[in-house]
């Protein structure tokens, strides 16, 4: 809301020296909170000038300037040079001085232009900010005025006037309006609020308003949404003989325009402006072209009405609208028609002012997008008794400024509900906002919001003003009157919570596992969970084929519609970007969620329970088992060099054992070891992907991108990502570590390389080792791969290393190499593998 | 058969001396050991006259051994001295041949970095369990009842219209991003025994476009506390306490009326940072309120017996204003040197 400064002090004594941020501070101690500040930007001398003559010049260019003698109240007059010719000699214009700056900036000077020294600039609307109109220089007497030449014109049209701009929350609609801020200007500060409503001919004229009868109004809503009646008050009446052409009054136009609304014509910008100050909107009709009288209705489902914008609607059976005997005339609360539009011949105009719906209006404005200054309105909340009072203003101005003559023909109705009573116990509101208030303080707050307000043998009964439609129960008092008598005055004071549990295991798991990757050289990201369709189909199955996932609605990029399966292609995209900053050497992670539906599953509600009370719990089972399930992942990226070439260091390219790395580690630091296998991806290298398994599960896979896919990508060839299930990997870790006695005797190691088919997997010779050597066998690695000569082709060489142990006494080299000998045996049982010696 | 050697003493003097000329003029562990070949073993002359005793008359016998024992001491002891001298200055050459250039030497760890969001959303949930709060989460795709109904967002009010929702394709199911980690709230009401004492960190979605200062996916950590008798003051007290712990002592609070569906009464905070670079300031933080009563019911709490609090701010945001950035790109593009900057530290 922009509130001009000069409209607020009509209804509340603003001290003369206040700056428009002194306002501003005002209004946020009372829960406005602050947007901005706008003012016409413009300095002087720019006064009214009296044009004496204007010769018309033709010049080489085709133009003809014209070369004036303007009177500007000084003893001599200016030569001015203009280009405009909608004007002559007689006529009160607008100069920009020497010295003045116009909105733009645009800084006026004396200046030599077509033969001549131009002494200033004869001004039109548009230059000084008036709005768009640029058909020729602003003739003051268009619009009534004949001033002394020399007066000052900034002030005279208004654009001296600053508006402060606040943002209003959504459930005080009433402060969309002069009026409203006015009040809490007033509640703020203490000083005097003059309630328009109040005002004694308002007061007359509202009343005739609501006495007049004559003019045929038909409420016949027969299908209220959600039970509520489309309309409560209609207040109509008739402006007859009215002039449509005569222009706004720059005073109006500079106020509409610091508000932010545009001037369109005398009579719409008379309902806006009444709309602003009083916060109750109101629309015009050109009488002649409504046949009948109005009717207020559904519109029948597919009924078309082009709308004041010129866009065709078709309606729907839910949308309230005004019609006369045939047609729809106007979207009701949101936009009238173009066919009974006011227009420059309009001589009788029928004025309407009613209270719609907040649910049918809001629907509308969402099932046309069609946001409207009105709508924006009805949605919050319009004060009902506001009604009859606008309609009289807006009647009262129009034939103040346009001519004709107020009709006694009209219609009111109202059937508004009366605001409801609400107790207010002694110390409820203490006990929400901790503050001791006063007896005073409370009914004080209570009556200054508007509020009638009666003592009882408990605390208070208030009766809410009827423009606080959110002022339902004790809890909503309580914030007025924390809001009116200081949140500064709320205390300090620490809760004392009952002793806590500290994270979950899955909380500090999770924790742990980013600690180790970053502390392992892993760098951090956070990518966005949106990704393509092919990204989940590449991703987030290792077969190929369509992988389930959900789907945004109204995504911002439609080639991201969709919620990540995976957690790579964010990687992949991540990497990327840094690619493309020459930053070559990745190693990246991420822990996040990733959105995993179950095929065939629907996911959603048909219907949502309220939301005032607990749902049964099968309603609550329901919406509990409506999503997806949205497993924590952890996946890793590595392209470029793991180790740069450096001074006797040869460069280590990164691969896949960074990729299983990762795994590895993560198997370590969350005490669930993780198995490699070979496996396959769609999305990996055939020979050089690993499936990872714990607990016997398959947690993952790690591989390094199918070639093809990376240069696709427009990533380096080799490129490792490794992707686990965290939940699963939490989930299956030990929770409670038995630790074993160290046992500190002597170790015996020994070496042994067994020959074997090069299609055996070490890992598989690793798992006999161990099995077939027993308990005294305390580590086994492999050191060695050797292949070539003395091997016969098709077979490697492996070489391990062997540390033995016994928890009870020294081992002898015979104990040790007995184990080692069954390790042998079973691996040439299992395998074929043979000793080599 | 041996050969008697006449001990005299200028010749055991001689043969000492020379014994000592020797070791000294070597000039390493090898020299030094042909030294003491020559010069101690068998067939040096200090050896033969000590072989050469037995036949001294017995009269004799003890002063001549007392004489070969001297000059063999006297030999030993200066072998000894001078193998030590070579090691030291042996070892002091192998030492100079080792140096390298530190500034030079190859560098196999390469440096790491959590993401400074991560941090923050740790050390702000860690400054809560300190004070015996748990952390709780919740989904970030959920059902709109979680995320707007239960929390007094009206399906019609403009209130939830103003949330820019992500919606899952079709609309009519009901399924949205959460915009807030509000619905966490709901969540741990209905999970969890009363007193309630919860923050709840997390990830939530807006349909805003990537700019310097919006992106449609950001982070916020929530509080709630429900439990008899808390008020407005509890509210102000816990936001100090996080305050300082974040900012230090000297920061403050300050409260401004605001309107939240989920609130009442609703407020706006304003955090004082005492050590804001350019001076201290005040800046919005996030907004907070009482619990309103409607959310309770949602929850199936008795709004008569329970009351409590909530607050929320953002974590994008709270990095914004407390490390001095400017552009939210940097926070969301991944790109290595932002969050390298900070290392493990927020």
């Amino acid at each position: 809301m922009r509130v001009p400064i000069s409209w607020l002090r009509e209804f509340v004594d603003v001290p003369a020296d206040a700056t428009p941020e002194d306002v501003h501070a005002a209004l946020v101690r009372v829960g406005l909170e602050e947007e901005d500040i706008h003012t016409f930007e413009i300095t002087g001398p720019v006064v009214v000038g009296q044009v004496i003559s204007a010769e018309p010049e033709p010049q080489s260019n085709g133009k003809t300037i014209n070369w004036c003698q303007v009177d500007v109240g000084e003893a001599e007059p200016r030569g001015i040079v203009c280009g405009a010719h909608n004007f002559g000699p007689g006529d009160k214009v607008v100069v920009s001085l020497p010295g003045a700056v116009l909105p733009g900036p645009f800084p006026i000077s004396a200046r030599k232009t077509y033969g001549h020294v131009s002494d200033g600039m004869i001004a039109s609307a548009r230059e000084l900010g008036l709005g768009d109109e640029h058909s020729g220089i602003l003739r003051l007497a268009d619009l009534g005025l004949d001033p002394a030449p020399g007066t000052d014109a900034i002030a005279l049209l208004g654009l001296d006037d600053a508006a402060v701009e606040v943002n209003v929350t959504p459930d005080r609609g009433y402060a969309f309006s002069i009026r409203g801020i006015a009040r809490e200007y007033s509640n703020s500060t203490g000083a005097a609020f003059r309630d328009p409503l109040l005002d004694p001919a308002l007061v007359e004229a509202a009343a005739a308003r609501r006495a007049a009868t004559g003019y045929p109004v038909t409420l016949a809503d027969d299908a209220p949404v959600r039970g509520r009646p489309g309309c409560s008050v209609f207040t109509a009446g008739v402006v007859r003989g009215v002039d449509g052409s005569v222009p706004t009054p720059p005073w109006m136009v500079a106020r509409l325009l610091l508000a932010g609304i545009r001037s369109i014509s005398l009579i719409v910008d008379i309902s806006n402006y009444v709309m602003l100050e009083l916060g109750q909107p109101s629309h015009a009709y050109d009488l002649a072209k409504v046949s009948g009288g109005l009717v207020v209705r559904r519109a029948t489902e597919g009924e078309r009405l082009t709308t004041l914008d010129g866009k065709e609607r078709i309606l729907s059976a839910e949308d309230l609208v005004v019609a006369d005997e045939s047609v729809p005339v106007g979207l009701a609360g949101v936009m009238g028609g173009a066919d009974t539009e006011i227009s420059d011949t309009t001589t009788d105009v029928l004025v309407e002012a009613a209270i719609w719906d907040p649910v049918t209006i809001s629907r509308s404005v969402r099932r046309h997008k069609l946001p409207s200054e009105a709508a924006k309105r009805y949605e919050r909340g319009v004060d009902p008794a506001a009604s009859s009072a606008a309609a009289a203003r807006v009647m009262a101005l129009i034939a103040e400024l346009a001519g004709g003559t107020i009709d006694a023909q009209g219609y009111y109705l109202d059937e508004s509900v009366p605001p409801p009573v609400i107790e207010l116990p002694e110390g409820f509101a203490q006990s929400i906002t901790g503050v001791a208030y006063s007896a005073d303080e409370i009914t004080g707050s209570l009556t200054a919001i508007g509020a009638a307000v009666e003592s009882t043998a408990t605390g208070w009964s208030v009766t809410p003003p009827t423009w606080r439609p959110d002022l339902t129960d004790r809890w909503t008092l309580t914030e007025e009157v924390a809001r009116i008598v200081g949140y500064d005055r709320v205390p300090s004071e620490l809760p004392v919570a009952p002793p806590g549990r500290g994270l979950s295991r899955s909380q500090r798991l999770r924790r742990s596992a980013a600690g180790a990757l970053a502390a392992g050289g892993l760098t951090e990201v956070l990518s966005y969970p949106f990704v393509s369709e092919q990204s989940n189909d590449w991703f987030g199955a290792p077969e190929a084929g369509p992988v389930p996932a959900m789907k945004l609605a109204n995504p911002i990029d439609p080639d991201a519609a969709w919620m990540r399966t995976s957690l790579i292609p964010g990687l992949i995209a991540t990497a990327r970007r840094n690619l493309s900053r020459g930053l070559t050497d990745l190693a990246l992670f991420e822990l996040g969620t990733v959105f995993r539906p179950e095929p065939g599953v629907q996911y959603g509600s048909d219907a949502l329970p309220a939301g005032d009370s607990l749902p049964s719990e099968e309603v609550l089972g329901a919406l509990r088992s409506s999503i997806p399930p949205q497993p924590w992942h952890v996946a890793a990226l590595f392209v470029g060099d793991a180790v740069r070439k450096q001074p006797g260091q040869a460069a280590v390219a990164s691969g896949l054992a960074d990729a299983l790395g990762v795994a590895h580690q993560l198997g370590t630091v969350l005490s669930s070891p993780v198995t490699v296998e070979a496996g396959h991806h769609q999305a990996m290298h055939p020979g050089r992907t690993a499936v990872l398994r714990a607990g016997g599960r398959v947690v993952g896979y790690a591989g390094e991108l199918l070639p093809a896919l990376a240069l696709e990508l427009d990533l380096p060839r080799v490129v490792a990502v490794v992707e686990l299930d965290l939940d699963v990997l939490v989930d299956l870790g030990s929770t409670e570590i038995s630790a074993a006695p160290i046992a500190s005797f002597p170790a015996a190691t020994q070496d042994l390389t067994l020959v074997v088919s090069e299609s055996v997997p070490a890992g598989e010779l690793v798992s006999l080792i161990v099995e077939g050597a027993g308990e005294l066998l305390e580590h086994v690695t492999l050191i060695d791969d050797y292949r070539g000569t003395g091997i016969p082709d098709g077979s490697k060489a492996l070489t391990f290393a062997m540390r033995f142990r016994a928890t009870d006494r020294t081992l002898t080299a015979a104990e040790a190499t007995e184990a080692k000998n069954a390790a042998v045996a079973l691996a040439a049982s299992r395998v074929g593998a043979t000793l080599r010696e | 058969m041996s050969e008697t050697t006449p001990i005299t003493e200028s010749d055991v003097a001689a043969a000492a001396d020379a014994a000592l000329t020797a070791f000294a003029a070597a000039g390493s562990v090898a020299e030094l050991r042909a030294a003491r070949s020559a010069h101690l073993g068998e067939t040096s002359p200090l050896a033969r006259f000590n072989a050469s005793l037995k036949d001294v008359p017995a009269d004799q016998r003890a002063a001549a051994g007392k004489l070969v024992g001297q000059a063999r001491a006297r030999a030993s002891q200066a072998i000894a001295e001078r193998e030590a001298e070579l090691a030291v200055a042996e070892e002091a050459a192998r030492l100079a041949s080792e140096a390298v250039d530190v500034t030079a030497v190859p560098l196999r760890w390469r440096a790491g970095a959590r993401h400074p969001l991560s941090l923050l959303m740790e050390h702000m949930s860690d400054i809560f369990v300190g004070m015996g709060w748990e952390v709780a989460e919740g989904p970030e795709l959920e059902n709109e009842w979680f995320n707007f109904d239960a929390l007094n967002f009206d399906e019609d009010h403009p209130a939830r219209a103003m949330q820019d929702t992500f919606f899952i394709d079709p609309v009519s199911r009901h399924l949205v991003l959460r915009t807030h980690t509000s619905p966490v709230q709901i969540r741990s009401l209905l999970d969890r025994p009363l007193p309630v004492y919860v923050v709840a960190p997390g990830r939530v979605f807006r349909t805003d476009e990537l700019d310097a200062t919006h992106t449609p996916v950001f982070h916020q950590i929530e509080g709630i506390a429900i439990d008899k008798g808390l008020t407005m003051a509890h509210l102000k007290g816990t936001l100090e306490h996080l305050a300082r712990a974040m900012f230090g002592e000297e920061a403050r609070i300050r409260l401004r009326p605001n309107y939240f569906p989920f609130t009442e009464p609703s407020a706006e905070m304003d955090v004082w940072q005492p050590n804001a670079k350019g001076g201290a300031r005040w800046v919005e933080w996030g907004g907070c309120g009482m619990v309103n009563p409607n959310v309770l019911r949602a929850a199936g709490i008795d709004a008569e017996e329970y009351q409590g609090f909530a607050f929320g701010m953002g974590i994008e945001r709270t990095l914004q204003f407390r490390n001095d950035l400017n552009d939210m790109r940097d926070m969301v593009e991944g790109d290595i040197r932002f969050s390298q900057q900070f290392g493990m530290v927020v």
